[in-house]
């Protein structure tokens, strides 16, 4: 791990929904070059708005949000950085919205510049990747669910981002999809981060776990989560514990 | 949902560059709207009759959509002839029977059929995403092109979360009636598509700008536009001048 190439850094950041009660309250994060970390956390504790503030879809209201080294503040700070950092939503409905698959995938390529021949190509690849070569000309709301997210995996990754960030990239999806997922993502030499509830999954595919409580996030050094298993001598009788 | 029976096909009018398809039909369906004397119209009627045969759609599916239509239109039959002003020809009490509404109702079935089918056997046979990008490519604004598109894409999204209140209030026994109770949970349920739809729209936009989304809407279709297209535009405009002649000479 290159503990030099700083990719995202927030100091002090705060943000709330409303006055009463702040979502995030003085957090510190630093993610670097190569790290794969995983993100459980209750629901309601602030997993999604941090990947908002990071991808600049919600302004901190104090701290500060420094990506690839440069301080982040205004519209266009965020602009120039997006395509560098890719996010998969948790709905893949709000990431598809184009009628067909090949003119989705091809959507942000083609917002950074790239030639028409050139985003058709790079988006092929990035389908042939993910095992969807045949999707191409389907039309994205009559896919499946699982289909839809991995067409939605592929939308971010034909942008060939240097992170991703994945929010809850397993709900509600077979265990095929899931297998799916996860095998890619083992593949790919990629920083990312993942928001997921499923431990077994952050266990097989990020090197460190983090926790969010109270508006911080915690390390896994000082929350350990773990699974364990135990022999059970009574497991065959009906008791409490 | 939203099917699409005709797009698929391979008769002579599919194989026609979309653009010139819809050109074509907004240029007949404005003539015949204007048209208004008999001839020209039962001529329009005619040659949109050809142009669906000649787009090789099933024709009971045509009939289905038309009727659908012309239900509507039924309510012009009930209304027109009592309404219209004129001399009248049949009274019952204080109700008169005006034949020119009579005239006005048989004028407006056959213009709406005859646009009908020419939309049917033009436009209904290419798909959605194919409309969009012909519209976009006519130099119809981005802004309203995208928009059409983006309500394809969602109204099945919304449709499904409509589904998704009406069953939640469903499965806990209510039950429409004319109560305060019934009217309030029908504005809750309005209420609630709304804001689930704004919201919806908020992702949406979210997520496009994270893929980089600056305005511009890019369309990956190429079109051709080869002699057959040239051909069909020139004969379709040759027959809606057609009809327009036959208007001009007809009008007394």
């Amino acid at each position: 791990m290159n503990k030099n190439q700083i990719i995202i850094k927030m100091s002090g950041v705060h943000f709330s929904y409303s006055e009463e009660s702040p979502i995030l309250k003085d957090l510190d994060f630093e993610f670097f070059k190569g790290d794969k970390v995983g993100i459980i956390a209750p629901n309601g504790s602030g997993k999604t708005t941090l990947f908002h503030l990071i991808m600049g879809l919600l302004k901190p209201v104090s701290g500060s949000v420094e990506i690839f080294g440069r301080s982040m503040e205004a519209e266009q700070d965020f602009a120039g950085i997006r395509h560098r950092i890719g996010l998969l939503f948790q709905d893949a409905d709000d990431q598809l919205f184009c009628p067909t698959v090949l003119e989705d995938v091809s959507f942000g390529p083609l917002n950074m510049g790239k030639s028409k021949k050139k985003a058709i190509e790079i988006s092929k690849r990035t389908l042939d990747f993910l095992g969807l070569s045949a999707f191409e000309n389907r039309i994205t709301f009559k896919l499946s669910g699982g289909e839809k997210k991995l067409v939605s995996l592929a939308t971010v990754l034909s942008m060939e981002p240097e992170v991703l960030l994945l929010d809850e990239p397993l709900t509600g999806l077979d265990i095929k999809t899931q297998t799916t997922i996860t095998r890619v993502l083992k593949k790919m030499n990629i920083s990312y981060i993942i928001i997921s509830h499923n431990i077994e999954f952050l266990e097989a595919t990020t090197s460190i776990t983090l926790t969010m409580h109270n508006g911080k996030i915690y390390t896994d050094d000082q929350v350990h989560v773990h699974i364990h298993d135990h022999a059970h001598v009574h497991g065959n009788v009906p008791h409490k514990h | 949902m939203i099917e699409e029976p005709f797009a698929a096909g391979n008769s002579i009018i599919h194989r026609i560059d979309p653009r010139f398809r819809v050109a074509a039909a907004t240029f007949y369906s404005f003539t015949v709207a204007l048209c208004y004397e008999f001839q020209p119209l039962i001529a329009a009627l005619a040659v949109s009759m050809v142009s669906v045969l000649l787009s090789g759609v099933g024709l009971k599916k045509v009939f289905k959509r038309l009727a659908l239509v012309n239900v509507f239109i039924l309510l012009f039959w009930i209304v027109l002839p009592l309404t219209y002003a004129g001399n009248t020809v049949y009274s019952l009490g204080p109700v008169h029977v005006y034949p020119a509404g009579i005239v006005f109702a048989a004028k407006i079935t056959i213009k709406s059929n005859a646009i009908l089918m020419v939309l049917i056997s033009f436009i209904a046979t290419m798909t959605f995403a194919t409309l969009g990008h012909s519209l976009s490519r006519l130099r119809i604004p981005e802004k309203l092109v995208f928009l059409l598109m983006i309500t394809y894409r969602y109204i099945f999204v919304i449709q499904q979360e409509y589904q998704k209140i009406i069953r939640s209030i469903k499965i806990r026994g209510f039950k429409p009636k004319t109560t305060l109770h019934s009217y309030k949970t029908f504005a809750y349920v309005i209420g609630m598509l709304l804001i689930r739809a704004s919201e919806r729209a908020d992702r949406v936009y979210n997520a496009m700008r994270c893929r980089g989304f600056k305005g511009k809407y890019y369309s990956l279709t190429d079109f051709q536009a080869d002699t057959k297209s040239w051909v069909f535009v020139t004969i379709v405009s040759g027959v809606t001048l057609g009809i327009l002649l036959m208007e001009v000479l007809f009008n007394e």
